[in-house]
């Protein structure tokens, strides 16, 4: 039976909020090609971590509950979802476009000889003529993602090697509650079966994670900067805007190359993709991975040098200018007006 | 300590970074010729990764292995003015428009031919594709064990090796046993700048097929200096098979691509004066946008 299985990651019995995105984008998935969402999770102390997953409209759970389980490691994680995938042999699969999903994932696609598509925008369902087999396949995955310099959007197919595999980045999809009563068939994996001695040759030593971290998805107002913010001085009045808003500061991948801004305050495709009220773009010129990641902000305002930066298009306020000579103004007017 | 053997896996790729319009093909492949080409960012940081290793431990031998057409033999001439030992190169056409899965089977072919090896280094990603797998897609088909996102190699002793991984939130530090593979993060040093004697040592290093096109000098050198020809591995040399490799060994294809086009909006134009910045700071307060 065909169906759709999607890669939950779990940590200290918190699903990721990534992997129930994944849930709600896999159940649109599923409800167009009419079959069951599966999902898998492997983890420790995972007893009614259903509760958590049945909501987004799972049909069936494959739980992997053991203390080598958490905190991820591939080779484990690997063996199980190999199993798992042989056994259920769903069309389609989906992964966080995580340290964890972009490590596990493409070791999967290798061991099933499968394809993968990193890093999609949209997924659809659709239909595809493959001219030299003079044969339509129907109800492929569309895997369509910003390719090559991001001028363009490829629709990435693969009808002959199953199943097809897709990662997604963090905030990209919707996660929306199904139905809060569905009822989620629970299959527990018998791990210690499945799993070998050598499976667990790497081993973790330390791990510092950080627990709250740069909260950019909820930030009502973002102020974010590019390569045209020109210093790491000139950086500081963003900091300073963000701050007297009650915002957060962002930056462009240009802007963490050039060490203007840490790389967990990125926005665009391989970085956050974030919905604020109001978007402050300084000195960003907009390539389609950076407004892939922020084209949804309800107000956007450019502040950039060059009238023709592609970001001007889609801004709602363009102020052709400096951001060192923009940005202190808006600062000191903000300042006088605001009550 | 023994010495190791490390093979680092190097690409050369389109800089993606200026990219005009004729980039792409009507058939949604990427039109090489049209584009500067650069030595793949990360992968300069597992080249130095690689090169450290060699530094702490004595009698290791650094190999790069690049998969591309002819011009990746700069890859090559790269690595060796850095200070690797070897360099090898797989080139054929038949080895185009291949994807990642079909990369990593290619590289693995050639991975089996240099073997046995104590550590494969590859970038964490390529610029022209952001996917990240084909690290651990070798890794899988070697049947190894990975390390991704490596920012530090911390202990190197005989059993295993301890690095510190750099994740989204955090990092960790792990150890694996030998043979293993890794893939460098960006947040790793910086690579060693050429050495002088080494770009005066090989600047004349070719493949056979640009030796066709070389002049009597540069043979001469050759016939002397056996070491400055790159071998260049075909299909059959790395003994692969066809349906495994190039488009027919690609299960993800392109269906379609789509340019975007950008449709203008009625945005508000202002100018840098203090008259329009306090006009557009009051409009924003009145609509609660900010305050």
């Amino acid at each position: 039976m065909k169906s759709v299985m999607v890669y939950c990651e779990v940590e200290n019995q918190k699903v990721a909020d990534i992997s129930l995105e994944l849930l709600s984008a896999g159940k649109r998935l599923a409800q167009k090609l009419g079959s069951p969402l599966y999902a898998m999770i492997f983890g420790s102390g995972l007893n009614g971590i259903e509760s958590q997953i049945a909501p987004y409209g799972v049909d069936k759970l494959f739980v992997g509950n053991s203390m080598r389980l958490e905190p991820y490691r591939t080779l484990p994680h690997a063996a199980l979802a190999t199993e798992i995938l042989k056994e259920e042999d769903p069309q389609i699969v989906l992964f966080g476009a995580t340290s964890v999903g972009r490590d596990l994932a493409p070791r999967l696609a290798s061991q099933l000889n499968c394809g993968l598509t990193a890093d999609c925008t949209i997924l659809d369902i659709g239909d595809h003529f493959v001219k030299k087999e003079k044969k339509e396949y129907k109800d492929l995955l569309y895997a369509i993602r910003p390719a090559f310099g991001g001028s363009i959007m490829a629709n990435i197919v693969n009808w002959d090697m199953h199943p097809q595999m897709a990662t997604v980045r963090e905030g990209v999809m919707k996660k929306e509650i199904f139905d809060e009563n569905y009822s989620t068939e629970i299959v527990e994996v018998d791990v210690n079966s499945i799993l070998k001695e050598e499976d667990f040759v790497v081993k973790i030593i330390e791990r510092h994670i950080k627990k709250s971290g740069v909260n950019l998805k909820d930030a009502p107002i973002i102020v974010s900067g590019g390569y045209g913010v020109g210093s790491k001085e000139n950086f500081q009045y963003l900091i300073e805007l963000a701050k007297l808003l009650g915002g957060e500061v962002g930056g462009s991948r240009a802007a963490v190359d050039a060490g203007y801004i840490d790389h967990d305050r990125q926005i665009g495709q391989t970085g956050t993709t974030v919905r604020p009220k109001l978007y402050i773009a300084a000195g960003i010129s907009g390539a389609i991975q950076h407004r892939a990641g922020m084209q949804e902000a309800s107000m956007i305002i450019s502040i950039n040098n060059d009238p023709d930066a592609p970001i001007n298009k889609i801004a709602d306020y363009v102020i052709n200018g400096d951001v060192g000579v923009v940005v202190p103004k808006m600062i000191k007017y903000y300042k006088e007006n605001a009550k | 300590m023994r010495p190791l053997k490390i093979v680092v896996l190097a690409k050369q790729v389109p800089d993606t970074r200026h990219v005009g319009p004729d980039a792409m093909k009507p058939d949604g492949t990427v039109n090489r010729g049209k584009l500067a080409t650069v030595f793949n960012p990360d992968d300069l940081h597992a080249l130095e990764l690689a090169l450290n290793i060699k530094d702490r431990v004595p009698g290791t031998t650094v190999t790069i292995l690049t998969m591309g057409p002819q011009k990746a033999a700069d890859i090559i001439r790269e690595g060796y003015y850095r200070g690797v030992d070897y360099g090898v190169m797989i080139s054929d056409r038949r080895f185009g428009g291949a994807d990642t899965l079909a990369t990593s089977y290619t590289l693995v072919k050639g991975i089996h031919k240099l073997a046995p090896y104590d550590l494969i280094l590859g970038g964490r990603q390529a610029i022209d594709g952001d996917t990240a797998q084909v690290g651990p897609q070798c890794a899988d088909k070697l049947k190894i064990p990975q390390i991704t996102y490596v920012e530090e190699v911390i202990e190197i002793n005989e059993n295993e090796i301890i690095a510190r991984r750099r994740l989204e939130k955090g990092i960790e530090i792990v150890s694996s046993p030998f043979p293993c593979l890794m893939t460098v993060h960006g947040s790793s040093p910086a690579c060693r700048s050429r050495h002088a004697k080494k770009v005066m040592q090989y600047k004349y290093a070719r493949t056979n097929t640009e030796l066709r096109t070389a002049d009597e000098l540069i043979l001469t050198l050759h016939e002397k200096r056996p070491y400055l020809t790159i071998p260049e591995w075909s299909v059959e040399d790395i003994g692969a098979d066809m349906e495994k490799i190039g488009l027919s060994g690609s299960p993800t294809k392109v269906k379609s691509v789509e340019s975007i086009v950008l449709t203008a909006n009625e945005a508000k134009m202002l100018s840098d004066s203090d008259a329009d910045i306090e006009m557009m700071i009051k409009e924003l307060i009145e609509h609660h946008t900010i305050g």
